[in-house]
């Protein structure tokens, strides 16, 4: 008894009195209802505004990762479909998209961000069922930004000449854009809306696993009577994405993904004139100072690193926590996590949803393994599992070396590596030491520190005191092997222009 | 008689190795040497070799640049990057004013090299000339390109955001052949105005004005390693200079499209930033502007959160 009082007391001293969970109180159930959305049994590919079987006449399934049924099946685009959709932007660029008054281009995308807005809610469910996201984030952010950077980049269509002090604009020509499975409405959005905004025409290809949302915004730019070709969507693997990057008449590379295929594109062309945004891989550094205010901090990791599954570019994976505080925050950390809703993404409580994909779920479980084995001290959430489906509980590592692997490479799931500093210089070196260098967090009560850290960090995107916020005006993108180019805000509009 | 002497001394210059029978004063010859972090070693190499004129003229036993003369060079380079970019802006501006005071007051020297190496008079007072005054541009930009293209981005939830642009970090610049000094300041000028750190590898046929330019920057105040300058063959140090992983970004200023291609293939190793100069007239107005900086910028973005209580708005 005595003991138990003196825990308390200790408890208080350190400001890390333990929550307790052991209650009876639960969630009730509040799932989202399929049927506020349509998915089409077959869907083929939408090639000069129309859609078109493809000359493979193949189709491969799209799934459901929570539940591991089929949602639908996507067509099999190959080279020659590829050659298709390329002409086809080609033609609308010469003959129509470059012609038309800036003005009536930009009343074109507001169209289509409008009618994305219209469509929201339909548009949330069917990005949750096909790619796992909890209901909530794409309901609250992956559609609601998708459609507000189409609304921005509208909105410069006509005003180009004011983006380049004493320059002029000229579009490339044909933009082809392939893009990630992590946040596939979103992501089209990021990409279409520049290119189209400064007088680009696209051909498009979502990732294999999750490219039903894409396809629903095919049939609202469809709606949006868009002429024909100036957008085409086409689905399809890897070898897809290779026919565009190959194709000798696009002039444009948009890609978002791993770092090792943004490589291969970057050898792949490197013998021709087409430019290249590559926006690659990431294992930001997310560093707590002593005199940070720790609970909005260990809020901040929690977002840092489960928002989405951790199937972010930008994720707050490497945590450096200095050495005085270390304890506290770890501790309040595993109170946190804890209290995380893991399981169906329809459900508007679920706070971490499915794996992408089975493919990511043994990626991430082997650098689960990897952690163990390098002797890192490994804590997951104690939370129950469904059944069926592509589960990762959320997980933490403390006790990481700079030069474990899971402190260096890119896991793309929600497993944290912890480490610990003691001066403002370790900590610099220790985090700007990654190829990687696309985003960072920092958090401290002291403003000169934040511009201090913010400055030395060599990352694209820097958030202090918060962590994984976007927005349609500020431009996202990295340094180093994290990828170039912008996209997002002013500077995103210079990767689809020719400045003379 | 001060007269004579020089004009006997240009005799021995002129007439090269066949030196005329003389008692008037003999020519100091230089040797030209590589510049590394402040200091002019000669190749570790231990290589030369013997640009000529259009006459058949030799003109100096140049140092022939090793690949580890280049990675010596990026040790120093990237040991300068966090103090340069570091500088106040203002302060990298007087140093690129000060470069341009060097530069004017050796100027005979420069037209005399110009000469040596096939220009006229009038043609290498003219380079000379802009040359200076492209450092004086650049110099003046270096506190103000930032303002031009910044932005605090109006984003719609309660954060302060702003994109600033930063230096990308340790360059490697393969100069233009032709125009030797003019060409050669006007692709450093750039990188440096914007706080990067550089290794160049001069014109290989005319490499004697940039040597006798990093005699400028060391009594400028540049600080040792910001510009690293070697002379030798792009043909065999062009692969190093885009294959090393501790370089963040390549500017090459020829157009042959084999080597572009190879710049591009191996930049893939680590993502460095490639840019080409192949279609530059560096004597007119579009041999410098500020989008010349933007080329080894980065664009960071910083978000903070606005206080949203009371009646504080949400945003910026």
């Amino acid at each position: 008894m005595a003991k138990a009082i003196s825990k308390k007391k200790a408890a208080k001293k350190s400001n890390t009195i333990k929550l307790k969970f052991d209650t009876s109180w639960q969630y009730a159930l509040a799932p989202e209802s399929k049927s506020a959305a349509t998915i089409n049994k077959q869907y083929d590919l939408f090639i000069n505004g129309e859609w078109q079987k493809p000359t493979s006449k193949k189709y491969f399934d799209t799934i459901n990762p929570a539940t591991e049924e089929k949602l639908s099946e996507v067509a099999d685009a190959n080279a020659a479909d590829v050659d298709k959709a390329v002409k086809a932007a080609r033609n609308a660029y010469d003959k129509v998209w470059k012609k038309m008054p800036a003005k009536e281009r930009a009343k074109y995308i507001f169209r289509i961000a409008r009618i994305m807005q219209e469509k929201a809610r339909e548009l949330a469910i069917v990005e949750t069922l096909d790619g796992g996201k909890p209901i909530k984030e794409s309901r609250d952010f992956d559609v609601p930004t998708a459609a507000n950077h189409l609304f921005y980049y509208a909105g410069w269509a006509d005003k180009l000449e004011y983006a380049f002090p004493n320059r002029q604009t000229e579009p490339l020509g044909v933009a082809g854009q392939i893009t990630p499975w992590n946040f596939p409405l979103l992501m089209a959005a990021w990409k279409i809306a520049p290119a189209l905004a400064t007088g680009n025409t696209v051909v498009l290809k979502p990732a294999e696993s999750t490219p039903l949302t894409t396809l629903k915004l095919a049939e609202i730019i469809q709606e949006a009577d868009l002429p024909p070709g100036v957008v085409n969507i086409i689905t399809g693997a890897g070898d897809t994405g290779a026919a565009i990057v190959n194709h000798a008449d696009v002039n444009k590379i948009a890609f978002t993904g791993s770092t090792n295929v943004g490589k291969i594109i970057q050898r792949a062309i490197a013998g021709t004139n087409k430019k290249a945004t590559l926006e690659l891989g990431g294992k930001a550094a997310n560093i707590i100072f002593e005199d940070a205010p720790i609970d909005q901090a260990v809020e901040g990791v929690v977002n840092a690193i489960f928002f989405n599954q951790g199937h972010v570019c930008c994720a707050g994976s490497r945590l450096y926590v200095q050495e005085s505080v270390a304890k506290e925050v770890i501790r309040k950390l595993r109170d946190r996590m804890q209290s995380l809703i893991v399981g169906d993404p329809m459900d508007k409580n679920t706070d971490i949803g499915a794996i992408n994909s089975r493919e990511q779920l043994n990626i991430i479980q082997k650098y689960i393994a990897i952690g163990k084995k390098e002797g890192a001290e490994m804590y997951e959430s104690s939370c129950a599992l469904p059944s069926k489906g592509f589960w990762c509980r959320p997980t933490i590592f403390s006790n990481v070396a700079q030069s474990n692997r899971i402190a260096q490479e890119e896991i793309f799931g929600p497993v944290l590596s912890i480490l610990t500093f003691r001066t403002d210089d370790e900590v610099i070196e220790k985090a700007n030491n990654s190829p990687y260098g696309l985003s960072a967090g920092v958090w401290t009560d002291k403003g000169s520190k934040i511009f201090n850290m913010t400055k030395r960090m060599r990352a694209g995107v820097v958030w202090a005191n918060t962590f994984n916020k976007f927005d349609p005006t500020s431009p996202f993108g990295g340094y180093k092997e994290s990828g170039f180019g912008r996209e997002g805000g002013l500077h995103g509009l210079s990767a689809y222009v020719n400045i003379v | 008689m001060e007269k004579a002497i020089k004009k006997s001394s240009l005799n021995v210059s002129e007439n090269g190795l066949e030196k005329t029978v003389s008692n008037k004063r003999l020519e100091v010859l230089k040797t030209y040497k590589i510049y590394i972090g402040g200091q002019f070693p000669r190749t570790e190499s231990g290589r030369f070799y013997q640009p000529e004129n259009a006459a058949g003229k030799k003109l100096a036993n140049v140092c022939l640049s090793s690949r580890k003369d280049f990675r010596d060079a990026v040790v120093s380079a990237r040991g300068a990057v966090s103090g340069w970019s570091g500088r106040a802006a203002f302060n990298r501006s007087q140093i690129l004013y000060r470069m341009a005071e060097m530069l004017e007051g050796r100027k005979a020297q420069f037209i005399d090299e110009l000469i040596q190496q096939d220009s006229t008079k009038a043609k290498a007072e003219k380079e000379v000339n802009l040359a200076i005054d492209r450092l004086i541009y650049y110099s003046g930009w270096c506190d103000k390109f930032q303002q031009i293209f910044s932005a605090v981005n109006p984003v719609a939830s309660s954060h302060f955001n702003f994109s600033v642009p930063e230096a990308t970090g340790v360059v490697s610049i393969i100069a233009p052949q032709n125009d030797s000094l003019l060409g050669l300041v006007s692709v450093i000028a750039p990188v440096i105005a914007g706080g990067n750190a550089c290794i160049v590898l001069a014109s290989e046929t005319k490499p004697l004005c940039a040597v006798t330019f990093a005699e400028v920057l060391n009594s400028s105040d540049l600080p040792g390693g910001v510009v690293n300058i070697l002379t030798g063959k792009p043909a065999e140090l062009a692969s190093w200079f885009v294959d090393h992983m501790d370089v963040n970004a390549t500017i090459y200023c020829e157009n042959n499209s084999e080597v572009q291609q190879m710049i591009r293939e191996k930049s893939a190793t680590n993502l460095k930033r490639i840019t080409f100069y192949d279609k530059i007239n560096w004597y007119s107005d579009e041999g410098q502007s500020p989008y010349f900086i933007m080329d080894t910028q980065e664009i960071k973005t910083t978000w903070h959160p606005v206080e949203n209580i009371a009646s504080a708005g949400a945003g910026y």
